[in-house]
């Protein structure tokens, strides 16, 4: 078995590695969602669009499942703390993404024009909401959320009903979001560039063009905001990094410029974000040098920098708190139970490469533009 | 001290997600089989017919996985936006289940299921017979990891309280998974899945044959569900997860509350058949007893008794009051006491600190609680008898009415019997909804037997919520029941009009509505 403090180190980049899975996966079908209405005018251009992904969305949404399953059993109080505090996000995010599978399955299952144009805007909504929301979310991780621990560690989030979404849609968050669905709308755009045909493939290529600068452009702005607008969090006393768990034990202050601090203490660190700034660029070239599969690899990239900065910035926070800095939860204290982590561990290291074994087989055996003839022919099979 | 209103509310909302989640699962876990054994034959013989049964079935499989994934959704979150203390105090245990779940069954069973229904033309028969395959073994995985889950909840095995970490933590993850009580239900519920998906086949195929529709491909279903029904149904029956009442607190008083047997009887105990249990007597009237049966099923012995509501009330009163002290001795422990004498005071008593937690729906500190309060606390370990009472009843009573519906298909289809007896294909018609209230009664009894507790003897109910309002919820199961109900109406228009439309709507030209249009178009 692997030291405690190593697993809760592994633990953080597992965690990590899972919520960029989705992003590049079920991230590229949210994008898709997103671009649905826009680059597919008609029905058979909506049905090319929607079956590019049509085989592969729900597989690719289980990483989204799988990392909330993930941090339940790796970070059981971050599971509890986020989720209950960030109530009604959560909920919009649910009641957006339930839109999705039964779009995909059930738009093309009748001729009506009006029944399909209306999945299709289920399909957007189910894709552009929560694209929007993580970036909130994170966007809020990065000011500290508003919530405390008692005595017997149960969590208590200050404000609730829809009152408690509004400070949660504030500037800077929302600027995270916007970053979160260009990026995310980029993605599918390269996607559809790559396996769309015709005009919605054209038209996604200029889409992610125009719209991968801008990437870049709000992701420094996000990070130049940072700076100057806002404190960061620092530990100042905290038991040793194997110690058992217990958040209440450490002391926390605030200060500007502490989300900073792991580029000074660790220069190499700075890739990350200098990724998350190029990605999008090369993306964009590449797009306009017509190498969709290259781009794709870019913009699988650029997100990886854009995620890895937001929680490498914090690290080793995962969820500062802004009422009792000293209640915020991080990687060496909100942790599970050393033999649950090694488990974990180990579920993952045997099961993970036969997911992407098996899934990297399906997307083979799909693989090809998705054609207008294609759909014709498969007319009562397809999406 | 919890607003019992918000606790009410937080348990409806669970409940109506889970048994909104449950209408779609169990059609899910056993129509995937009969994908593969349709498949199978079609790869084995080549007959097309075969290949068109498994695309429609397939169809409305479809229609149904939609939904499941969609309710499903909800599922995963719902620990942590709702029962944010159950997650923090559990998760180190419960977690491992889920993600595992996620990682092993999940991933298999959603990657796979859009090649399934989208790969025919891209991938070779035996390819993808293979991903049906996949699809049915991702689904069933997922359910014996959930059930592994919920089997904790009502046994919670190979953990302990650690004081330090305030919550429950893992010892053994082998005795988390092979927790008998996991292990019966897991065989209990996929089997009841597979029943739901054959009594599902078995009725629209009857209704073809009635309406006198695409007899060969009505008849060859007909026959597909009929064995498999019969052999899943005995499952449920014979395997059923009776075995699993005898371990644990939880399960004994679920089953003494099921039986609503309120004294310990002499053993072997009387099984009652039909009664009105009432709470307040604690007693039983117009009790309808079969001498023996009950200690013969649950104990399968002659002298091992059955324990009563009345003996198992009086035994948890006296872990309450020993769970005040530890609850006492825990207070020190988190306020920095690291004394090796407090730490063993806590010891002695740390087994029965749930029961000290029971308390808290009372009052603030339970180490301060009155005598009346402790037998408040101890009434509370008492799950309302009757609606378990009947719950179970009709819950058995469906499935000896399926049993036999089953058992008669297949005798008369083997015996080719079928056409003198056609209320066979009404009766299955009529019995479609049976299996899907079976399950759910199943459920309600599982869950709603387990009361008080969230954690069977670890974690009272009231003390797992998260810390919301009762606006919050009001809110949030108005979305759910807004959405989920709209989303359910859809789908039922859905699998009513493909089930109507029948092998027709696969476009093959080969099938009834097919051949009149094609005999309109003549005209």
């Amino acid at each position: 078995m692997f030291d405690y403090e190593i697993l809760k180190f592994i633990w953080w980049i597992l965690v990590g590695a899972l919520l960029i899975g989705f992003a590049i996966t079920d991230g590229m079908d949210m994008g898709v969602g997103s671009l649905l209405p826009f680059v597919a005018k008609t029905d058979q251009e909506r049905r090319i669009a929607i079956n590019t992904v049509g085989p592969h969305w729900d597989g690719n949404q289980v990483w989204l499942i799988t990392a909330g399953g993930a941090i339940f059993a790796a970070w059981p109080m971050v599971y509890a703390a986020a989720f209950s505090g960030f109530y009604m996000a959560m909920l919009l995010v649910l009641f957006a993404l339930f839109f999705r599978p039964v779009g995909f399955d059930y738009r093309s299952k009748l001729e009506s024009p009006k029944w399909r144009n209306a999945w299709d805007w289920g399909l957007f909504v189910g894709g552009a909401v929560p694209a929007l929301i993580f970036g909130v979310a994170f966007g809020n991780l990065l000011q500290g959320v508003p919530f405390q621990l008692d005595e017997l560690l149960r969590s208590h989030y200050q404000g609730s009903l829809l009152f408690a979404l509004i400070p949660l849609l504030n500037p800077f968050a929302l600027l995270a979001g916007l970053i979160s669905l260009a990026m995310l709308t980029v993605h599918g755009a390269i996607w559809l560039q790559l396996r769309a045909s015709g005009p919605v493939a054209s038209r996604a290529a200029t889409i992610a063009i125009r719209l991968a600068p801008a990437v870049t452009v709000a992701f420094a702005l996000a990070g130049v905001w940072l700076w100057y607008g806002f404190e960061g969090y620092r530990i100042v006393s905290e038991p040793a990094h194997n110690a058992l768990p217990n958040p209440l034990a450490k002391e926390v202050v605030r200060a500007s410029g502490a989300w900073f601090d792991i580029y000074r203490t660790l220069p190499i660190a700075m890739i990350v974000p200098a990724l998350g700034l190029a990605g999008p660029l090369l993306t964009a070239l590449l797009a306009m040098a017509k190498r969709p599969g290259l781009a794709f690899v870019t913009s699988a990239l650029g997100m990886t920098g854009i995620i890895g900065t937001a929680g490498l910035s914090m690290f080793p926070f995962v969820m500062p708190s802004s009422l009792d800095p000293k209640s915020s939860l991080t990687i060496w204290d909100a942790s599970s139970s050393h033999l649950t982590l090694n488990v974990m561990f180990w579920a993952v290291v045997i099961f993970l490469p036969i997911v992407l074994a098996y899934t990297v087989w399906c997307y083979a055996r799909m693989w090809g533009r998705v054609t207008a003839e294609e759909i014709d022919a498969r007319s009562h099979q397809a999406y | 001290m919890m607003d019992q209103t918000f606790v009410e509310l937080s348990r409806w909302q669970f409940a109506i997600t889970a048994m909104y989640h449950f209408l779609f699962v169990p059609l899910t876990l056993g129509l995937t089989w009969l994908l593969v054994i349709m498949e199978t034959v079609y790869v084995m013989t080549g007959k097309e017919i075969y290949r068109d049964m498994t695309k429609f079935w397939g169809k409305l499989f479809g229609i149904n996985f939609a939904l499941g994934v969609t309710t499903g959704l909800t599922m995963e979150f719902e620990f942590g936006t709702n029962w944010s203390y159950y997650s923090h105090y559990v998760g180190d245990v419960f977690g491992a289940p889920l993600a595992i779940e996620g990682l092993m069954a999940f991933f298999l069973e959603s990657t796979f299921i859009g090649l399934f229904f989208l790969g025919w033309d891209k991938l070779s028969k035996r390819q993808h017979l293979g991903v049906t395959f996949m699809t049915a073994i991702g689904s069933n995985l997922s359910a014996l990891w959930i059930l592994v889950a919920n089997g904790w909840m009502q046994n919670p095995v190979g953990s302990i309280f650690s004081p330090d970490t305030m919550r429950m933590e893992m010892q053994s993850f082998a005795e988390v998974l092979f927790n008998p009580v996991a292990q019966v239900k897991f065989v209990h519920t996929v089997a009841a899945g597979y029943v739901t998906a054959s009594m599902f086949a078995l009725g629209i195929s009857s209704w073809y044959i009635l309406k006198g529709r695409d007899l060969a491909f009505a008849r060859r279903s007909f026959a597909v569900a009929a064995g498999f029904g019969l052999a899943s149904v005995l499952s449920v029956i014979v395997l059923g997860d009776e075995s699993g009442y005898e371990l644990g607190d939880v399960q004994k008083v679920k089953l003494a509350a099921i039986e609503a047997e309120w004294e310990t009887q002499p053993a072997p105990a009387d099984f009652t058949l039909i009664g009105f249990p009432s709470q307040e007597t604690k007693s039983t009237a117009a009790a309808i007893k079969i001498p023996y049966l009950m200690g013969l099923i649950t104990t399968r012995s002659l002298d091992k008794p059955v324990l009563g509501l009345n003996d198992l009330e009086a035994q948890h009163e006296q872990r309450i009051r020993s769970g005040q002290i530890a609850y006492a001795e825990l207070q020190k422990i988190r306020a920095g006491d690291a004394s090796p004498e407090t730490r063993a005071a806590f010891d002695a008593h740390a087994k029965d600190i749930g029961y000290g937690l029971l308390l808290k729906q009372f009052v603030e500190d339970p180490a301060t609680a009155s005598e009346d309060q402790i037998k408040a606390a101890a009434a509370s370990t008492i799950p309302t008898v009757w609606p378990l009472f009947w719950a179970f009843r009709f819950m058995v009573g469906f499935g000896f009415l399926m049993l036999f519906i089953f058992g008669a298909a297949f005798y008369l289809n083997a015996a080719k019997k079928l056409d003198r007896n056609r209320w066979i294909y009404r009766l299955a018609l009529l019995a479609i909804p049976l299996p899907w209230l079976s399950s759910e009664l199943g459920w309600f009894v599982a869950e709603f037997g387990r009361q008080p507790w969230a954690i069977g003897e670890v974690l009272p109910t009231t003390l797992a919520t998260s810390s919301l309002t009762s606006g919050d919820l009001i809110f949030s199961i108005g979305g759910f029941v807004t959405l989920y109900t709209g989303l359910l109406i859809i789908e039922m228009y859905l699998m009513f009009k493909f089930a109507r439309l029948g092998p027709s709507s696969l476009g093959t030209g080969r099938y009834h509505f097919e051949q009149g249009a094609v005999a309109h178009a003549a005209e």
